[in-house]
């Protein structure tokens, strides 16, 4: 049978912990949106390795502020007891720059998303939330069985009400255990009194610019989830699904 | 199904100690910068608080290999040398920098028992040290450049710092100027570089004279300075804070 909603279908009920912490995480990660492109807006260049420039070749860089491609920059000088090709440059361009507020305010809502992120860690392995609504059972694992979910999704066949459903909870449990921990890993890297004391980070990111990338490609794949979950919550009863999260019972 | 309240004291009590957490542990410790009462300076204060408490604070940044210096722009607010850049020209510096340097003395002053001046010569009769760094910059790139200078401890030491210091505050020829507390200013990374990558400086990379401090972002990294005070109070030396930017750049 097709439907095209299941406005019948029992939505799955929140504890209060995770009604809270998931609006703290939601509009955090919103202002880290937000910030994060506004960040980004100042130097729009991303690299590969442990450091990268103006002047030096970049992976690729985005259209996204007056400071794409821009050209003003004095000329070269080189150094003498270098045999690189580095050399030295001052801009004479009057760049596009709101970090001011742009970083205060992505590390302030970043404080409120790791804080709420280990208290959510805490408490869903101490409740067994983890363990029991968001790990697939043994031998549910399988692509067969994934891809069959996958596509069920788009027949939009509902599956056990007041339950996640397999792809739902490897979903979940991919954004919680492996993406968040990633951009915010990779946040840490790019902090020069951070990487003092844990060095280890540059190491596993591959230098300074590999983190700043993965931490944006991450912060893409992250912004996907949500565009994804909120269509599925859509689809699934919009207003039902934003009761029960937010302040339903 | 399970709950019956509309908010549960378990929501209202994680919603609370996390917001209200974050504002308050700034607020009560008397060793954090003045916040101003604002939303985000108690952000960068709470930064601060948890980079110097849960930090090593005698960790050296990473340190490179010569085959991995690379080219390094230059941002910063313009050439006190030139006429034409009204808002960092000075001429006592174009004086100095028409004469190579030679003139040029380093002032110390404040909470120190011998303040004076120091001539390069004398700078460089002090320790020295070369290490070849990343500097990292709020803008979102970074570069890696060799830089050779004496630390500031050392300069610090032979002027006979009070124990009563608690900040020292820079300032450039350009009108630049930051602060920093002990912790950097005594950091063994921290050093007032006279050369880069085996030459003296070039002269928009903070020729004679210009700060490194490795464990925090580029904008604290003083180019051109003229002088330097020791302070026992906290000191927004160019007003960072009142201009938006956070004090502590430690991230």
């Amino acid at each position: 049978m097709i439907v095209s909603q299941n406005p019948n279908a029992e939505a799955v009920s929140h504890r209060g912990w995770v009604k809270g912490s998931h609006f703290i995480i939601t509009i955090s990660f919103l202002v880290l949106t937000v910030s994060g492109y506004v960040i980004l807006m100042s130097h729009p260049r991303l690299y590969w390795g442990k450091a990268g420039n103006d002047l030096t070749p970049a992976l690729f860089e985005l259209p996204i502020s007056r400071n794409y491609h821009h050209n003003g920059w004095d000329k070269s000088i080189s150094f003498k007891h270098l045999n690189g090709g580095q050399v030295t440059a001052a801009r004479t361009y009057d760049i596009f720059n709101q970090n001011g507020w742009g970083r205060s305010t992505h590390f302030l809502a970043a404080w409120f998303l790791v804080i709420t992120g280990i208290v959510y860690l805490l408490a869903g392995f101490i409740t067994g939330h983890f363990r029991f609504n968001l790990s697939p059972r043994r031998g549910e694992l399988r692509l067969k069985l994934l891809w069959r979910d996958f596509i069920s999704h788009f027949r939009m066949q509902p599956h056990t009400p007041g339950k996640y459903g397999l792809l739902q909870r490897v979903t979940y449990i991919s954004v919680i255990f492996f993406l968040f921990p990633v951009v915010i890993l990779t946040g840490f890297t790019m902090s020069p009194a951070i990487t003092a004391s844990c060095p280890f980070l540059l190491k596993i990111f591959f230098g300074h610019q590999s983190a700043r990338t993965i931490h944006f490609f991450a912060a893409i794949l992250l912004l996907l989830f949500l565009v994804v979950h909120l269509v599925m919550i859509a689809r699934s009863g919009f207003k039902k699904n934003i009761w029960k999260i937010t302040f339903g019972r | 199904m399970r709950k019956t309240k509309l908010i549960s004291r378990r929501q209202a009590i994680f919603a609370g100690i996390t917001s209200a957490g974050a504002l308050l542990l700034s607020g009560c410790l008397k060793k954090a910068p003045p916040t101003y009462g604002n939303i985000l300076r108690m952000g960068d204060d709470l930064t601060y608080i948890a980079q110097r408490g849960l930090l090593s604070q005698r960790a050296l940044a990473p340190e490179y290999q010569k085959n991995e210096i690379t080219s390094f722009p230059v941002t910063d607010i313009g050439d006190p040398a030139d006429p034409a850049s009204k808002k960092t020209y000075n001429k006592v510096y174009q004086q100095l920098q028409s004469d190579g340097f030679k003139n040029y003395a380093l002032t110390v002053e404040g909470s120190v028992a011998r303040p004076g001046k120091y001539a390069m010569a004398d700078l460089k009769k002090l320790a020295q040290r070369t290490q070849i760094t990343r500097h990292t910059c709020e803008e979102g790139w970074s570069a890696i450049a060799e830089w050779t200078g004496v630390p500031l401890s050392a300069v610090l030491k032979d002027a006979g710092i009070l124990q009563t210091a608690r900040f020292v505050s820079f300032y450039g020829f350009d009108g630049y100027a930051e602060s920093i507390d002990m912790l950097d200013a005594f950091h063994p990374q921290t050093i007032l570089a006279h050369t880069m990558n085996g030459e003296g400086l070039p002269a928009r990379n903070g020729a004679p004279l210009r700060l490194r401090v490795e464990t925090q972002i580029g904008y604290k990294n003083v180019k051109f300075i003229q002088r330097i005070v020791v302070s026992d109070k906290f000191v927004d030396a160019a007003d960072d804070i009142k201009g938006g930017w956070s004090w502590y750049t430690g991230i």
